[in-house]
């Protein structure tokens, strides 16, 4: 067994190792994207994002709940300008990521699982992101 | 088999099925804190009297559960996507295990931090 995968791995991987591209052309990869593909990593990008975005959330309400005086620090952090940006990247990667993960749910029925319906999704679903993304900055500032 | 050992159900499907129904969890959980947001500006009073009633409390604990379910199948999903052998080389696992802990850190933090704030008012 061992003799047979080192014998194919000589004649049948190498080569094709020696043929593939080293330096992948990934600005025009990334133009060349699906909408589908850009919606997929949409979606892993946005969840990262939360990750992240939520210390800053449990951070606020942890403040906000701890007496009058951490309200209105938490009050503070949220309405000055950098606490405003970074609510509204934390409110439009949920919008984006909550949108995104009822598709997937649509999906699981095979509800607009054909290529079309892929497309229409995830233009949909970016489309629905951006104006909630709106609605948040116009909630916000 | 192999059993992937860090991913949360122990098997792909459980953890496919928890996702989605974390995700629910979450959504609805989201629906109602932005609705209490939105209805008026909160008041220091009106923010103790929502989270601490007792149904809320509750539905914060499970929601931070589905939380720490969701956020755990998704970050072990992209760590096992990215930190490999092609990307990483040979130290890859050694890798992998140091991320998985930190994301397990991050997320144990994240079920605490929520709940204890919210057991710990005293409306």
């Amino acid at each position: 067994m061992r003799v047979f995968l080192a014998a194919t791995s000589h004649f049948t991987i190498s080569p094709m190792k020696a043929e593939r591209p080293v330096n992948l052309p990934l600005p025009s990869l990334f133009a060349a994207m699906p909408v589908t593909a850009v919606a997929s990593i949409l979606h892993r990008v946005t969840g990262v994002v939360l990750f992240v975005g939520l210390f800053y959330l449990a951070y606020l309400l942890d403040l906000a709940l701890a007496g009058a005086a951490g309200f209105e620090r938490a009050a503070e952090l949220a309405t000055a300008p950098v606490g405003k940006v970074a609510l509204w990247i934390i409110l439009s990667a949920f919008a984006y990521h909550l949108f995104a993960g009822v598709k997937h749910l649509l999906l699981d029925f095979h509800i607009g699982d054909s290529l079309v319906g892929g497309r229409v999704g995830a233009w949909l679903s970016i489309a629905l992101a951006a104006a909630s993304a709106g609605l948040a900055g116009a909630w916000l500032w | 088999m192999v059993t992937p050992v860090a991913s949360l159900g122990r098997s792909g499907l459980a953890d496919f099925v928890l996702q989605r129904v974390s995700a629910l969890v979450l959504l609805a959980y989201f629906c109602c804190v932005l609705g209490f947001f939105v209805a008026a500006p909160p008041s220091h009073q009106r923010l103790i009297a929502f989270f601490g009633n007792l149904p809320m409390r509750g539905f914060t604990t499970l929601a931070m559960l589905a939380l720490a379910a969701h956020a755990w199948i998704g970050m072990w999903t992209v760590g096992t996507d990215y930190v490999r052998a092609h990307y990483f080389g040979r130290g890859h696992a050694v890798y992998l295990a140091c991320y998985q802990i930190g994301c397990l850190a991050v997320v144990f933090v994240y079920l605490l931090w929520p709940l204890s704030v919210v057991w710990g008012l005293r409306p």
